[in-house]
């Protein structure tokens, strides 16, 4: 990982012109804890002056400066973005501080970048990355692999996408400042929920089948008969849409199920 | 089960439950890898790896968009994962039943994660005029503050939940009347169908995303016919 270069002329660090590598990984390191004070007033602020704080020492007058307490606090407040996008969130907001943006372009530039870093991620992560990452691990389980490897792909897999967005993030936003919302247009982003989405589909009808098998234990015929009725199940919930959550159902029949084995 | 066999349980839910939202979201929560390391723990590892294949496909669905409320899965995986593993020679029942300890666990874990959010915005605002001021000590001491309250979160759900659910388990199980290969058909029909539905709700603006399914669906029962 390189560190990003600076056209900041008034950044007093180590340095001149380049954020320190010591100063990128402090923040690589802070983006892992980047929700730790997440609450439903400020959301991420807080998150992100912790985040941001190690490059905001660069600014003149250094740690304890007016200059570095300002933009402290001006990144406390409130801010939304996925936990993973945020990296370009800071990188971006400690590019504008370095290079002495005026604060309130700054507050509207805040404004504007929460929306899309949000919806992008939630996109690109929750809904494609993470299920895909979920299906290849339970299809590795229903081909009988062994705990250790079902647990080594699904982590080894998911961090690969993670560990490199979050630094991908960072390095962007810090070398594109103001300018940070270009690189959303990323086909990578753009599309590909779109490419695992279909990748996903694929593997959820090779797992549901083997997950199944293997959870039984009991021989084709049954893994058939209980996929055929889960098809149908997963058919009826999607049909209700909104209305109900797969897993509240499944709380309410396993719950019905115990108390009829218990009972009956 | 005495107090000193639940601590380590614990602790590993206190490490799970942390990884769910405040650090360092690498998904070593989700189910099949926090159920199997309670598993593991217990030294039932496959155990815990098929109670945690289960309970993720139940978690396939549940996406945690920004502030919306959802289950905790991390520290409620450990707590089902354990309490399976812990049923020695797999008896009829125990796989239903830990799940449905999970899912409860989740729920109530979920909810917690609410209550200490709210925590965290109370003691910002007592900070408030630290914060404002820019304060580098007020901005890490609360972010410190919602890790190690996060930490704590995680560890008393997971060791109530060992209370309460340990000696349950073992009571319904001893109890249990229906034949053993369909209690474990009836739990993996109601996550598979859930995984489905979720499958389907998720990825459905793909296109062809039916086809693209039905053509998994005959290469996975291929497969099995094969095996």
């Amino acid at each position: 990982m390189t560190s990003a270069s600076v056209s900041n002329t008034g950044a007093g660090a180590a340095t001149p012109g380049r954020l320190p590598f010591s100063t990128w990984m402090r923040i690589y390191l802070r983006l892992f804890a980047v929700q730790g004070a997440w609450n439903y007033e400020s959301l991420l602020g807080n998150g992100i002056a912790f985040c941001m704080e190690p490059a905001l020492r660069l600014l003149p007058g250094g740690r304890g400066g007016q200059q570095y307490a300002r933009a402290l606090a001006r990144h406390a407040r409130y801010f939304n973005a996925h936990p993973y996008f945020a990296g370009f969130a800071v990188g971006a907001f400690a590019r504008a501080e370095l290079d002495g943006v005026p604060p309130d372009l700054i507050e509207r530039f805040r404004t504007a970048l929460g929306g899309p870093l949000g919806s992008v991620g939630d996109r690109l992560v929750w809904a494609s990355w993470l299920p895909l990452c979920s299906l290849v691990a339970l299809t590795a389980f229903g081909l009988d692999a062994r705990p250790l490897s079902v647990v080594a792909i699904f982590l080894v897999l998911y961090n690969f996408g993670h560990l490199s967005l979050r630094a991908w993030g960072l390095r962007v936003g810090f070398e594109k400042g103001l300018r940070v919302a270009d690189a959303l247009g990323n086909p990578l982003l753009r599309r590909g929920p779109q490419y695992v989405g279909a990748v996903a589909a694929v593997l959820a009808g090779i797992a549901i089948p083997l997950a199944a098998d293997r959870v039984i234990g009991a021989g084709r015929a049954t893994a058939a008969e209980v996929t055929v009725i889960a098809i149908v199940g997963g058919v009826l919930l999607s049909r209700f849409g909104e209305r109900a959550e797969g897993w509240r159902l499944a709380l309410a029949i396993l719950a019905l199920f115990v108390i009829y084995s218990v009972v009956g | 089960m005495i107090l000193i066999d639940v601590l380590p349980i614990a602790l590993l839910g206190a490490l799970l439950g942390l990884d769910v939202v405040t650090f360092p979201q690498a998904m070593i929560s989700r189910p099949i890898v926090a159920a199997t390391a309670a598993g593991a723990f217990i030294g039932h590892p496959v155990a815990g790896l098929t109670i945690g294949g289960i309970l993720e496909l139940m978690a396939l669905g549940m996406l945690p968009f920004g502030a919306s409320k959802y289950p905790e899965w991390g520290s409620a995986s450990v707590v089902g994962g354990a309490l399976y593993a812990s049923q020695m020679g797999d008896p009829p029942g125990a796989l239903a039943v830990s799940v449905l300890a999970g899912l409860v666990t989740a729920v109530a874990s979920g909810w917690s994660m609410v209550r200490l959010r709210r925590l965290i915005a109370s003691r910002a605002a007592t900070e408030r005029a630290a914060l404002d001021a820019g304060s580098s000590s007020a901005i890490i001491g609360l972010q410190l503050f919602g890790l190690t309250a996060d930490f704590v979160r995680g560890g008393a759900v997971t060791f109530i939940a060992m209370l309460l659910f340990r000696p349950a388990v073992g009571a319904v199980v001893a109890r249990w009347t229906s034949d053993a290969t369909f209690s474990r058909a009836v739990v993996v029909t109601v996550g598979a169908a859930v995984a489905a539905g979720a499958i389907w709700k998720i990825f459905h603006s793909v296109p062809l995303a039916r086809l693209l399914f039905l053509g998994g669906l005959v290469a996975g029962v291929t497969l099995l016919v094969m095996r």
